[in-house]
């Protein structure tokens, strides 16, 4: 279970990943040495999953080119769906795979070099994997937001300096 | 040539110009400094709301409503008291739709005060009261708070203030400047002095939503005997960051309301529609998840207030523990400075803007207004500069 104090370290993290355990402490006004046992408690049951930085590649001079790619598979019998997922997530390529529902099974990000680099990982690798019944893929032409942090853009504080 | 001061009413012209006014003119020039002087949220209005008034605009909505305000927002209002602090209006003819609380605040003051009426007001306490009671003819009698009481209104001090022309008291908790709730049973120590006089009460709610720790927020009119002696004030500016949507509104009894709206109807007509639109939405899907946004906030807000309250005792500034709204008020009586001259000094040396107390009334002298509704990192800056800049001009 999640209680307050953990919903709190979460939200700080989420916040800002970099936020020292010793300030979290003080945000909580807590011991430090609690924080740190329940970072690592949230760490051990991957709530907490990583500590990755949100990088705005395109805006690093990098060449990538990403593709959403919608995959409709057939489950398999006493696997379901996981399986298959489990053949397309663990290639490198893929930064992100979502069992959706409505017409499609997987929603499979692809981050690459290039369109050629992405494309011949689609016809090569993905669409012929047994099981996978067809694909339709969808390159990315901006990012403009991403799990709650703008890219393209920003908000600016639009308020006065001083007020009542 | 026009002779302005004959023309101009004397009762305005002798109110002072805002403690607030003349600083923020000053931080205006100064771009880069790092500000703890906004009274407001840093959260944007959530978008969700933005696009309900956006939707209403598109489907015409642009037209008067009903000086009350809709109906549907006025239901949404009572679901709202009902179910977060138990106080029950009825939408038809409880409660009034106003332009922020500040509306509010005239409205009651107006519909009340006679010339020579007084209205008792905690000092220190928001900048709006005293000149919203001068404007109607009143006269302010300020009930001093201390920081010994984690400057709540006590009923000694209550009792003290009352005389024969007293009309009504304003109870603004939680607090701004302060920080300073009053829990139940401190409410409950008040509503005894008022029992059996003919005071009225405008509880100004508009922090209601703001509380910290284990403290919850106790509405006046929830407790027995209190609801007919209360207008209730609250909006939405503070606990749905709706501030520049100025909408607000009025909740007591139907013939008190009555000639709030009265005064409403012949002076702003109604709310402005999209504005209603936005505070419908904001009220309908909070009622639907719980209020999920504002207990977001609320966590947001108490791990900053922390950091607030750590970093002022390494600064060396004793500040009570504030438990709501989002101001801290630290005592500056140490440095030798008054609260212009220290604020003054601070924007000057340091680049950090704060409200200097005395704006809030003679008793919000020696402190200042820190608000901590800014993001943390320039909290933290700000709270390593005021350490330096108490250290370098400390006795």
């Amino acid at each position: 279970m999640i209680d307050r104090i953990d919903l709190n370290i979460l939200e700080a993290l989420y916040e800002d990943a970099r936020t020292p355990p010793a300030r979290i402490a003080q945000m909580m006004n807590l011991p430090v040495d609690a924080i740190n046992e329940r970072i690592a408690e949230l760490e051990r049951r991957k709530v907490i999953a990583g500590y990755p930085a949100m990088i705005n590649w395109s805006a690093a001079d990098q060449e990538t080119v990403e593709a959403l790619i919608e995959v409709r598979i057939s489950p398999q019998r006493g696997e379901g769906f996981d399986a298959i997922a489990e053949q397309i997530y663990n290639f490198d390529e893929v930064h992100s795979c979502f069992l959706t529902s409505g017409a499609y099974d997987l929603t499979v990000l692809v981050r690459g070099r290039s369109v050629k680099e992405v494309g011949l990982f689609v016809s090569e690798k993905l669409s012929t994997l047994e099981h996978v019944l067809s694909t339709a893929t969808h390159f990315v032409l901006k990012r403009y937001k991403d799990d709650g942090i703008i890219l393209e853009g920003t908000r600016r504080d639009y308020r006065m300096a001083v007020s009542p | 040539m026009m002779k302005y001061d004959e023309l101009l009413c004397k009762r305005v012209r002798d109110v002072p110009p805002s403690g607030i006014r003349k600083f923020f003119d000053v931080v205006a020039d100064m771009p880069a400094a790092i500000s703890l002087g906004v009274g407001e949220p840093d959260f944007t209005t959530p978008w969700a709301y933005n696009d309900a008034a956006i939707y209403s605009l598109r489907r015409g909505h642009t037209h008067y409503t009903s000086n009350w305000g809709m109906l549907s927002l006025r239901r949404a209002i009572a679901s709202y008291l009902e179910n977060r602090f138990g106080v029950s209006y009825d939408p038809t003819d409880e409660i009034l739709v106003t332009v922020g609380a500040s509306e509010g605040i005239d409205l009651s003051l107006r519909a009340l005060i006679e010339p020579g009426d007084e209205v008792m007001v905690p000092d220190p306490a928001y900048v709006s009261y005293l000149p919203g009671i001068t404007f109607a003819g009143g006269v302010c009698v300020p009930i001093p708070t201390y920081a010994e009481d984690d400057f709540r209104l006590t009923p000694e001090r209550l009792r003290a203030a009352i005389t024969p022309k007293t009309k009504a008291l304003i109870f603004p908790y939680p607090n701004n400047p302060t920080g300073a709730v009053m829990r139940k049973e401190h409410v409950q120590a008040i509503a005894d002095v008022l029992e059996g006089t003919n005071v009225l009460v405008i509880a100004d709610e508009i922090y209601a939503e703001l509380t910290y720790g284990n403290e919850t927020h106790t509405a006046f009119a929830s407790i027995p005997g209190m609801w007919e002696r209360t207008i209730t004030l609250n909006g939405f500016s503070k606990a749905f960051a709706m501030t520049g949507w100025r909408m607000g509104y009025a909740c007591g009894p139907k013939e008190i309301v009555a000639v709030m709206c009265k005064i409403h109807q012949y002076t702003m007509l109604c709310a402005p529609t999209p504005g209603q639109y936005a505070a419908l939405e904001a009220l309908e899907s909070g009622l639907a998840n719980g209020f999920a946004d504002v207990a977001t906030m609320t966590r947001a807000y108490d791990r900053r207030r922390h950091l607030v309250i750590q970093g002022l005792e390494k600064a060396g500034l004793p500040c009570f523990e504030p438990n709501g709204a989002f101001y801290a008020f630290p005592n500056i009586k140490g440095t030798g400075m008054d609260s212009q001259t220290f604020c003054r000094k601070l924007l000057d040396e340091k680049q950090v803007a704060c409200v200097p107390g005395d704006a809030f009334g003679s008793l919000g002298e020696g402190h200042i207004r820190m608000s901590y509704a800014t993001s943390t990192i320039k909290i933290l800056t700000a709270l390593d500069r005021i350490r330096e800049f108490v250290e370098e001009h400390g006795k």
